[in-house]
């Protein structure tokens, strides 16, 4: 059924449908309202969750951590700061094999602190074990949640999912959206069976000491499983769009891109952004695309090689930085295309959107100016040259 | 047989932490489930693909078994299943006063009903003796170094048991590896009541403290029997037991140990270290006072 309603409330309608059996979070900005809408389902016995307040979110993660090895599913949430504090337990979380969904309301990281949107906190970890999926609108992020527990929970994977949407514009922005019932939510997501847990009937040791003749096959084993995803994904999508009506690839989308000279590679709710130019190019006849990302962990670098290998000239929108080196989305689209023999021409990397700067049709338009014969590198759209001085000796 | 707690560990001889653990869940039994922080006990316990434990055990990081313990009692709440089952999260002293102290009192805040408790040798004994929060006045350890400044940690133990009252738990006491029977009576007591307790029991560390294996249990009892280990009980926030003691010298409990040695020449140390007895034995009111005649 169809209703106005915050990001955040529809992440906590859906996240209300997979029914976990414990919830635990810290407040923070962007990220509250998910949690606070839960609480109140919680306290109005909507919802039948063990509901953990912690005194931080390095206990929030290392709650849920407990429930799920114990046996239920569980969900928590944060933001920026309170993701980079969770960090070792976010790494202990995948390399346990435990299956999590955490919603990431992308923030930038401080210093300097800043509550509003880009997608430093997320990208930092990416190299954490986790599959990180990233959402256009509020739709896709409710949506993303469903398929986020399908996807952990598969006995293939038993690994945890990141559910990365921007702060703000989408957590707090309102949009017409589809809730499922609950009955459809329970045939597309069964109740949560273990692989292992904590059980005295059956007692196992979890998170042991593991020496060098065995450490380096655990991840390997992880890194396996993340390369599967790249399979998977895609189906479960599929099996998503079969029961709920609305169609994802789960690794990348590919927008008017058939016979683009030039494509706009993106993450996130510029994507709409994005598309609106697009529309607007392609009405002019400029032939003009958009690639989006949805999956950032596994990288679908195949899939990008073949929707990009005949384009022109490629862009790609970073709204992160990987400080003294390339930006880290267009250093592995890069990748994806390196010792290859088709290839885009020109690959260019533009930093946008920073600690929420608004990055308008203009800024998009910009881009495609720059997108010339000539490489650029992490050129900095929107930079106030006013604002900087290079006088300080 | 199923044993709790096996031996063919990778403890050192004489280990005091190995011998408490056992203890601990021999009274807590078969239902019953462990979380652990990083440490010794984790480590000479856990090593893949062996492990000494018969009952269900987690490990996750250095500083997180209050939490994860916490999420552990959250799940069994939500399954029905929490009735009949311990939860235990221990660690050392590190991981309890200083590194776990914010997750450990999350947990005594929420009320959970958790059995945690501290191992405590005094100092960081798994990355080779550095002081901790809890590592007594004038220890010699790798990061608080006897030298030409120094004549070892220069502050005073944490007073840990406080703390956790002050949290308003149910039960909180000390207990030693030197006093096994009173270490299981306290251990027993603790999982009768729901809600959080605390539990500190003193685990000598021959390795680090510097004092022959086989003297561990002596060890024990005569930092009790000094009065600088006094082993105590709290009852919803009121001092209800405390172990009587004819107290003795504190060189007796210093002489043995390495940790220590450089004490011994230093009078104006040992009388520091005395004063510090003295005031346990005064505020816990620890001096067995003989019957008089007549009255018995």
């Amino acid at each position: 059924m169809k209703h106005f309603l915050e990001g955040s409330r529809a992440v906590a309608e859906v996240v209300k449908l997979c029914k976990p059996g414990v919830i635990s979070a810290y407040p923070i900005t962007p990220q509250t309202h998910i949690v606070e809408e839960l609480a109140q389902m919680c306290a109005d016995g909507e919802l039948k969750s063990e509901f953990i307040n912690v005194e931080s979110e390095h206990s929030a993660a290392s709650v849920v951590l407990g429930a799920v090895a114990a046996g239920v599913r569980a969900y928590t949430a944060t933001s920026s700061q309170g993701l980079l504090y969770m960090a070792e337990v976010i790494f202990n979380i995948a390399g346990m094999r435990l299956p999590l969904v955490l919603t990431c309301a992308n923030r930038a990281v401080s210093a300097p602190i800043n509550i509003w949107n880009d997608h430093q906190d997320s990208i930092s970890l990416r190299d954490a074990g986790w599959i990180q999926l990233y959402a256009e609108d509020i739709q896709e992020a409710a949506d993303l949640h469903l398929i986020g527990y399908r996807l952990a929970e598969d006995k293939s994977m038993m690994l945890p999912v990141m559910v990365c949407m921007d702060g703000f514009i989408l957590t707090h922005g309102i949009e017409t959206v589809d809730i499922p019932t609950q009955e459809q939510a329970d045939k597309f997501l069964p109740i949560y069976s273990p692989l292992y847990k904590l059980d005295p009937q059956d007692p196992i040791t979890m998170g042991s000491l593991v020496d060098p003749d065995y450490y380096t096959e655990t991840r390997y084993a992880l890194a396996h499983t993340l390369k599967e995803a790249l399979g998977l994904i895609p189906k479960v999508a599929q099996e998503f769009a079969k029961t709920f009506g609305r169609t994802y690839n789960g690794l990348i989308e590919e927008y008017r891109t058939k016979d683009a000279e030039r494509v706009i590679v993106a993450m996130g709710s510029v994507c709409g952004t994005v598309k609106e130019v697009v529309d607007e190019y392609r009405s002019k006849g400029k032939k003009v695309g958009l690639l989006k990302i949805t999956s950032y962990r596994p990288f679908p670098a195949q899939a990008i090689y073949e929707s990009l290998k005949d384009t022109l000239r490629v862009a790609v929108l970073d709204r992160a930085l990987s400080l003294g080196s390339f930006a880290p989305l267009a250093a592995e689209v890069k990748a994806a295309f390196f010792g290859k023999k088709k290839q885009p021409k020109v690959i260019s990397s533009f930093i946008v959107g920073l600690g929420g700067r608004d990055i308008t049709k203009e800024s998009i338009k910009e881009v495609l100016r720059l997108l010339t014969a000539k490489e650029v590198i992490a050129d900095f759209i929107d930079l106030k040259p006013e604002l900087l001085r290079e006088d300080f000796s | 047989m199923n044993r709790l707690f096996s031996p063919g560990h990778t403890a050192c001889a004489g280990c005091g932490q190995a011998i408490a653990a056992r203890l601990v869940l021999e009274v807590a039994g078969q239902n019953t489930i462990i979380v652990n922080n990083t440490g010794c006990l984790e480590v000479f316990s856990s090593k893949y693909p062996e492990t000494a434990w018969g009952v269900p055990f987690i490990h996750s990081l250095f500083e997180n078994a209050a939490a994860v313990a916490s999420g552990v009692e959250g799940a069994l709440k939500y399954l029905g299943k929490k009735e009949g089952i311990n939860i235990i999260a221990q660690a050392g002293d590190g991981g309890t006063a200083d590194i776990g102290l914010q997750a450990l009192s999350g947990m005594w805040e929420r009320g959970h009903d958790i059995l945690y408790c501290c191992y405590d040798n005094e100092a960081y004994m798994n990355t080779g003796c550095q002081r901790s929060g809890l590592t007594p006045f004038a220890t010699n350890t790798t990061t608080s170094p006897i030298a030409n400044q120094s004549f070892g940690n220069i502050r005073l133990k944490k007073p840990m048991p406080e703390i956790a009252v002050a949290h308003g738990i149910p039960y909180v006491a000390t207990a030693s590896v030197g006093f096994v029977q009173d270490l299981q009576r306290k251990v027993k007591k603790a999982l009768s009541i729901k809600g959080p307790k605390y539990v500190q029991v003193h685990v000598p560390c021959p390795l680090g403290w510097r004092h022959e294996s086989n003297l561990t249990i002596d060890v024990g009892k005569l930092a009790v029997e000094t009065g600088l280990y006094p082993l105590i009980e709290y009852e919803n926030g009121t001092l209800s037991g405390s172990r009587q003691i004819t107290p003795k010298p504190v060189e007796e409990y210093l002489k043995v140990q390495g940790r220590f040695k450089h004490l011994l020449n230093n009078p104006s140390a040992i009388k520091q270290i005395q004063e510090i007895a003295d005031n346990n034995i005064k505020k816990y009111g620890l001096k067995l006072v003989p019957p008089k005649a007549g009255l018995i």
